[in-house]
């Protein structure tokens, strides 16, 4: 970062990624991690729409009591496709495989990670995954939940084997990607880059490595025993057959309550990027925000049995894992302890990237809490397979992850195009998204604590209202979205020169053109202070 | 970094010097090599679930494997381990030719493990000693003994499959050592595969008491 | 930095350390072969586990080098079987436990797999065979299960498995 200085601005006129090489050829068998992320970026913003328009489908379709436009096994369906595409061909890719690909490696001052063409393999069989889960639609999608359930999901007549066979496959894309980073921050750090100089974003995305590369395995070995058990009955989860449906429900879980981790990590990483950036001052606590990503790591694989209190396992089993459930509480409120702290008497600005961390910090909050109630024994019993879980897990999975994803593609889109998108616009729609989200999801709570049922086709009348206002903040997050969409792309075409270091940030990313150029950096950078230390480096805002 | 390390073509442009190289290579290999023991980690949840609550039928079901086939092919996977350790010694000491025929040796060791495999799962198949529903043998007492042949055959199937990628992979990497792709300077490829055969081994190591001997 | 320190020499391990190791497990193997046959009860099971154990610590330290290389080696082969005992003994937590309060929920919900009844059909496609006998519905609360329904597959979860319990006389004939 010494270097700052030296890159001055007649090094834009320098070959950058975007422009080295052209053609087809040229960006489907790259090996450029920034060009790979780029397809990540394509790809999973396909998955984000085709899943978006599932959930729409869905609040169309509870509008009004009683059946609209879809039979309920059409509802099933939609469910089922809506949770899977969102979770396994969105978020669990979108963060890491996206910005973990384009800036990890910029960001520890390395010209690649450590396997380019593994890099590129895991996105090949991430579209082949994908293809794969789609496929399963036009064959009878599954009916059975993004979870598979057993038993129903061993006796369905729907295509739970093709399904689940594409999320297997998009498996062995994620652990290709957390390999890769884990061997890059071990092995490519730059010259300087000691462990506590790297940005937390970069921890962040580490401990999600770690996770992906731990937890992953396992889902691919639960995923195989279904298909044996639908294929050969072996008798591990099939009660008929001698086995034990909640078997299978640890075994999913195993992986699935750590994948949470894989959706959120990232995000909290990027929070804790974007807020010293924006509040112009130091991180408060580094070493503690560094250290709880991996202790959420390590807790991930503590607690899943909280998502079977009522699925009949032992009772101690039950107690056991609704108190190690509250440790998560633990190293998340450090986190937002920490990002609070660091705004007290900071000299704030609030452009679009900060505008997303803020609502990051209230939804996640909302979302954390609410998880600790339903980690509470007795009151879990009472909102299981509610609404309330629906709407916690909304305010995590949206509130938290796509917010924290908006902030880093807020905050590093200028770095990856060159330019800047209107912040008028971006600001605008933020107010919609966070308004539509907030109205679509909060009336979920008040719904599952009176009891309205999750993954039900119909309703009492007596829920409308409030279904009504839930749709209706629906379609208010159809529009923010698309703008996001829709001034974004237009910025490629539109937007004024970002220049090198837009926001003033002092990690290494910014050190070098925008767009980079192919190789990160033209030398190996040497690295002599801390990725928040504004007043030693002092970096100059190129924008506006 | 080492001036050497520029003429070295082996060297990819985004690495430093050999040295990184190779360790990230080695780290990226015990990832992956953890990432396969996690996968036999569930089929050894399997196991340790339905064991505990039906440790009978295990055992009657147990006697039902042969420990001969079994000790058989516990010595072959544990030569057929050396064999490959002698074969990067060999490297490491640019004996290259000697490295090739441990290689080969490695090779037709899997093939004799596998062949004992196919004699057994053939036995089974005749008895009726399948896994899950397609199981009609009648002569193990208790509930449920499908459920030992399913923890059986996925294991062991799974442990085969590895043995059958490892042997075309090994065959792959002596062709190359006799082609002189590989010497003390640069032989990580045969490294990986002696590391991924030793796990191979190793997993077989914990089969062969689970289900041969104590059932 | 890790790629700035000076170049390593490979270590080469003399000969005779590979044949004493792969003489030290074809031993052990012929060991556990034996004790096996020795009636210890559950003790056959702790025994065997130990010989396996030795030779996989064997196979790690000398074969795979761990002895020898990096310690960040050990700690990822080692977070991978913390990982799995961690995933084997909380599961136990449970399954272990069950049925400790309420005895409905312990296992087995049914005792013997379909295939070993004459009477039941088992057909995956349309999975809905159960043995009758021995099975009645769970009548808690005044709920009763639903009644076993052969036709419109997909058009209900159906948990009538879930809401059956045995309650036969005697323990899993066939």
């Amino acid at each position: 970062m010494s270097t700052m200085e030296g890159q001055s601005a007649s090094k834009y006129a320098e070959p950058n990624y975007l422009s080295a090489t052209r053609g087809l050829k040229s960006w489907l068998l790259t090996l450029d991690h920034k060009r790979i992320g780029l397809l990540y970026l394509i790809s999973t913003t396909v998955a984000f729409v085709i899943g978006g328009i599932f959930a729409l489908l869905i609040r169309l379709e509870l509008l009004q009591p009683g059946g609209q436009f879809m039979t309920s096994d059409q509802y099933n369906q939609v469910f089922t496709l809506h949770g899977a595409v969102m979770i396994f061909l969105f978020i669990i890719p979108a963060t890491p495989a996206i910005l973990g690909n384009f800036f990890l490696p910029m960001q520890i001052g390395a010209k690649d990670v450590a396997f380019p063409r593994l890099n590129l393999a895991s996105w090949y069989v991430y579209m082949f995954g994908a293809l794969f889960a789609l496929y399963s639609m036009h064959t009878g999608a599954a009916d059975t939940g993004w979870t598979f359930y057993t038993p129903y999901s061993t006796e369905t007549t729907t295509s739970v084997i093709s399904m689940t066979l594409g999320v297997l496959i998009l498996g062995f894309s994620s652990i290709f990607t957390g390999l890769n980073f884990i061997v890059t921050v071990h092995k490519l750090r730059a010259p300087g880059m000691t462990w506590f100089k790297t940005p937390l974003f970069v921890w962040a995305i580490y401990a999600t490595a770690i996770i992906q590369v731990l937890a992953t395995p396992v889902l691919a070995i639960t995923l195989v025993l279904l298909m044996l058990e639908r294929a050969f009955g072996i008798g591990i989860f099939d009660p008929k057959m001698g086995g034990d449906p909640v078997l299978f429900q640890h075994f999913f879980w195993f992986y699935s309550h750590p994948a949470v981790y894989i959706m959120i990590l990232p995000a909290m990483g990027i929070i804790s990027e974007v807020i010293p950036v924006f509040a112009h001052r130091r991180i408060f606590g580094y070493k503690a925000i560094a250290y709880s990503s991996l202790a959420i790591a390590f807790i991930s694989f503590l607690v899943w049995g909280h998502h079977m209190f009522v699925s009949g396992q032992s009772e101690l089993a039950a107690a056991m894992f609704s108190l190690l459930t509250f440790l998560v509480a633990i190293p998340s409120g450090i986190k937002v302890f920490n990002w609070t702290a660091t705004m007290y008497k900071g000299s704030l600005t609030f452009e679009p990237p900060m505008l997303y961390a803020l609502s990051f910090l209230f939804l996640f909050a909302i979302g954390g809490l609410t998880g600790v109630f339903l980690g509470v024994l007795a009151v879990d019993v009472h909102v299981h397979d509610t609404y309330f879980v629906v709407a916690h897990f909304h305010y995590v999975m949206v509130g938290g992850s796509v917010m924290g994803f908006l902030a880093g593609l807020h905050y590093w889109w200028p770095k990856m195009f060159g330019r800047m998108y209107s912040l008028f616009w971006a600001t605008v729609a933020l107010v919609v998204i966070f308004i539509g989200f907030n109205l679509t999801f909060f009336p979920q709570f008040i719904l599952g604590v009176r009891g309205m049922p999750r993954r039900y086709f119909d309703y009492l009348p007596k829920y409308e209202d409030l279904n009504v206002l839930s749709s209706l903040g629906g379609f208010l997050l159809l529009i923010g979205f698309g703008m996001v969409i829709v001034y974004l792309v237009l910025s490629l075409a539109r937007g004024r020169a970002a220049g090198a270091n837009p926001w003033g940030a002092a990690t290494l990313e910014w050190s070098v053109g925008s767009p980079p150029p192919p190789n990160n950096f033209e030398q190996t950078p040497e690295v002599r202070h801390g990725p928040y230390d504004f007043d030693v480096v002092k970096p100059k805002r190129t924008y506006p | 970094m080492k001036p050497s390390d520029h003429d070295n073509e082996h060297l990819l442009h985004h690495f430093s010097d050999m040295d990184q190289q190779r360790e990230s290579a080695k780290l990226g290999m015990w990832i992956f090599l953890i990432t396969e023991l996690l996968l036999f980690g569930g089929l050894f949840g399997f196991y340790t679930f339905y064991r505990a609550w039906n440790p009978d039928i295990f055992h009657n079901a147990h006697a039902a494997l042969d420990v001969r086939a079994g000790t058989a092919n516990t010595i072959v996977l544990i030569l057929s381990s050396v064999t490959i350790a002698l074969a990067v010694r060999s490297l490491q000491l640019d004996r290259r030719r000697r490295a090739g025929k441990f290689l080969l040796a490695t090779v037709a060791l899997a093939a004799v493990f596998m062949v004992i495999k196919y004699f057994e799962y053939s036995h089974k198949i005749h008895l009726g000693q399948l896994p899950g529903k397609y199981y009609h043998y009648t002569g193990i007492e208790g509930t449920n003994p499908h459920i030992f042949f399913s923890v059986y055959f996925t294991l062991t199937g799974l442990h085969g499959l590895h043995v059958l990628a490892g042997m075309g992979f090994i065959a792959w990497l002596a062709i190359r050592t006799f082609r002189n792709h590989f010497s003390a300077a640069y032989f990580t490829p045969v490294e990986m595969a002696g590391l991924y055969w030793h796990l191979v081994d190793m997993i077989w190591i914990y089969l062969f008491p689970l289900l041969y001997l104590v059932g | 930095m890790a790629h700035a320190t000076a170049h390593k020499k490979p270590h080469v391990l003399p000969l005779k350390v590979y044949l004493r190791v792969g003489a030290a497990l074809l031993v052990l193997t012929l060991v556990t072969v034996a004790v096996s046959f020795v009636h210890l009860g559950p003790y056959n099971l702790v025994v065997a586990m130990l010989i396996a154990s030795l030779k996989a610590t064997l196979v790690a330290l000398f074969f795979m080098h761990l002895l020898y290389d990096s310690k960040l080696y050990f700690l990822v082969f080692a977070s991978a079987l913390g990982t799995i005992a961690l995933f084997i003994v909380l599961t136990l937590f449970d399954t272990l436990r069950r049925g400790d309060i309420y005895e409905e929920v312990s296992r087995p919900i049914t005792p013997d797999a379909v295939i070993y009844s004459d009477t039941a059909r088992f057909d995956t496609a349309h999975g809905q065979a159960l043995p009758e006998e021995g099975l009645m519905p769970l009548d808690t609360a005044g709920i009763v299960s639903p009644p076993l329904d052969t036709g419109e597959i997909g058009e209900q979860v159906d948990t009538s498995d879930i809401g059956r319990i045995r309650t036969g006389p005697g323990e899993g004939g066939r």
